[in-house]
């Protein structure tokens, strides 16, 4: 698999340090919701970075959408989040992934659990699974700082508005919006027994965020009766994508 | 080579013709490790050095510290391109730690705590080159950067300093390490650019 | 065994490479640890990026599963500390149509 080049068509904010990157992919072979890409920018001195982020869009042609959100100590991020113009070229190696991905074909619960960035493979699952119509339940656990934090917050809100689409709950970890029934605080048992599938549904249950929200979260999930092999799992680095 | 990102640079990345070939200068101390960060309590440290015939020498923590140590200010060169001059550290001098070991082998294979090992000649730890060290720019040796004390060999790409320190094996035969082992050069001299096999 | 929260990602995170040295994704295959006879898919490995190479550790003890070093030209995988790897190969009839 090597490298193809892709051209920037729109960048949309999507937070103060987030966001979206609309790509054209010239040959793209379509991919699977929650696979991801790897991105390799170049400096003239031959200098190369590689960071991976994934796919925030459903299957669309040779269109893919990412998320970037800008680290203030990054390298790439910087250059993404806020140098990039609509015309640039962007070399991208991809679909990968074949592992945390949910296909239009399973129609058991699916439970997306979403770490801050960590929203973004579960984002194109949700799309993915409103755009074929799925009747498969589904629900997203979404776990923010803080209401300025959401991505997609108008994607996700659309998305619940659909008969049978995604039941969306938000759980802020340092201030929490006027008006909410929960106090701020971390995910914790009571909440994934108030806002998600039980286990005796037995979901396929999809988790993605930074390392330690990971293993907090899937050990939770597992304590609380979840069977291991239907808990997947994808870890963000502190550059909020695959590395 | 790709096609070039217009606008993108990287992070800023001087380079000094007084470094070695392929290197760049920074100024923060990046944090490299191939598996998660040990933590020793210094009452269950132990530095072990066993030689070819099966004799092994060990210090505890307070027996090791009783040591005479050296201040020393070194350049560091990691095969991952960056470079960091004048970092200041202390530590026991492998001379020192040798002086009462009888042997007679060529080769050397470091172990670490959890496991990381690397190997180089007996001789590049010998007269003033590598140290065992626990303090760095004036505090504790982090964990993160090898505490509670690494090897320390400048000469040599980076990974020949081993962090969290356990021991060391003398041998006549030379066995390839963590990364020797995996693609990587198996003496490493930043100023002949030796990164992997075959250079 | 603690958790050092920033210092691991997952098998995921080098789909990229892999898919680079073989013709199908090697996150979604099965891999037993030659350490501690650990069974899981390659996706859940533990992977450390921030090292001259791409290093997977076991889950279940931590045991470097494989290393994946980068030279300009050549790519080393060492794959010792797998004791097997079960790919998913459907007959071409099943085969679905993702890349």
């Amino acid at each position: 698999m090597s490298w193809r080049v892709a051209t920037v068509v729109a960048l949309r904010d999507q937070t103060a340090t987030a966001r979206t990157i609309v790509l054209d992919v010239v040959g793209w072979p379509g991919h699977d919701a929650g696979q991801h890409v790897d991105v390799r920018l170049t400096a003239p001195d031959g200098y190369s970075a590689v960071r991976s982020y994934s796919i925030a869009s459903a299957a669309d042609g040779q269109r893919i959408e990412l998320a970037v959100e800008q680290l203030p100590d990054g390298e790439v991020s910087p250059y993404l989040a806020h140098d990039l113009v609509a015309g640039d070229l962007l070399e991208i190696r991809g679909p990968v992934g074949g592992w945390f991905v949910w296909r239009p074909e399973q129609t058991e619960p699916v439970q997306l659990v979403a770490g801050g960035s960590g929203v973004v493979p579960l984002l194109a699952m949700a799309r993915s699974h409103a755009a074929v119509g799925s009747r498969a339940p589904i629900r997203l656990l979404y776990s923010v700082r803080d209401a300025g934090s959401v991505l997609y917050g108008s994607e996700l809100d659309t998305l619940s508005r659909r008969d049978g689409g995604l039941e969306v709950t938000y759980a802020y970890t340092r201030v929490a919006p006027a008006g909410s029934l929960r106090p701020p605080g971390r995910v914790d048992v009571s909440l994934l027994a108030e806002a998600t599938w039980p286990p005796v549904d037995e979901p396929t249950c999809y988790v993605c965020g930074p390392t330690a929200f990971v293993e907090v979260v899937a050990d939770l999930l597992t304590a609380a009766g979840h069977d291991p092999g239907r808990v997947r799992t994808e870890r963000f680095g502190p550059s909020g994508g695959i590395r | 080579m790709g096609i070039i990102s217009r606008g993108f640079s990287g992070r800023r990345r001087a380079h000094d013709p007084d470094l070695p070939p392929g290197q760049y200068l920074t100024e923060d101390f990046p944090v490299l490790s191939a598996g998660p960060t040990p933590r020793i309590p210094p009452d269950e440290w132990e530095f072990a050095i066993t030689t070819e015939t099966g004799q092994v020498h060990r210090w505890d923590w307070p027996t090791f510290l009783a040591l005479p140590s050296e201040n020393v200010t070194v350049d560091l060169h990691c095969v991952t391109r960056w470079s960091k001059l004048g970092t200041s550290w202390e530590g026991v001098s492998l001379d020192t730690l040798v002086e009462d070991v009888e042997t007679a082998a060529d080769f050397a294979l470091v172990h670490s705590y959890g496991g990381y090992t690397t190997n180089l000649p007996v001789e590049d730890l010998l007269d003033g080159k590598a140290w065992v060290a626990y303090r760095y720019d004036g505090d504790d040796l982090a964990p993160a950067h090898g505490g509670p004390a690494r090897l320390l060999v400048p000469h040599l790409y980076l990974w020949k300093s081993a962090k969290w320190v356990r021991g060391i094996t003398l041998s006549d035969v030379d066995e390839p390490g963590f990364w020797e082992s995996a693609g990587y050069h198996n003496y490493g001299d930043p100023w002949r650019e030796q990164r992997y096999w075959g250079e | 065994m603690s958790v050092d929260p920033l210092s691991f990602l997952d098998g995921n995170a080098a789909a990229g490479e892999l898919r680079e040295l073989f013709a199908v994704d090697l996150t979604a295959a099965v891999g037993q640890c030659a350490g501690c006879g650990h069974v899981a898919v390659i996706a859940e490995a533990r992977l450390y990026v921030h090292a001259p190479g791409l290093v997977a550790r076991c889950a279940g003890c931590d045991g470097v599963l494989f290393r994946l070093v980068k030279a300009p030209g050549r790519t080393w995988l060492d794959l010792r500390g797998l004791a097997y790897l079960q790919i998913a190969t459907p007959d071409e009839a099943d085969r679905p149509p993702t890349a």
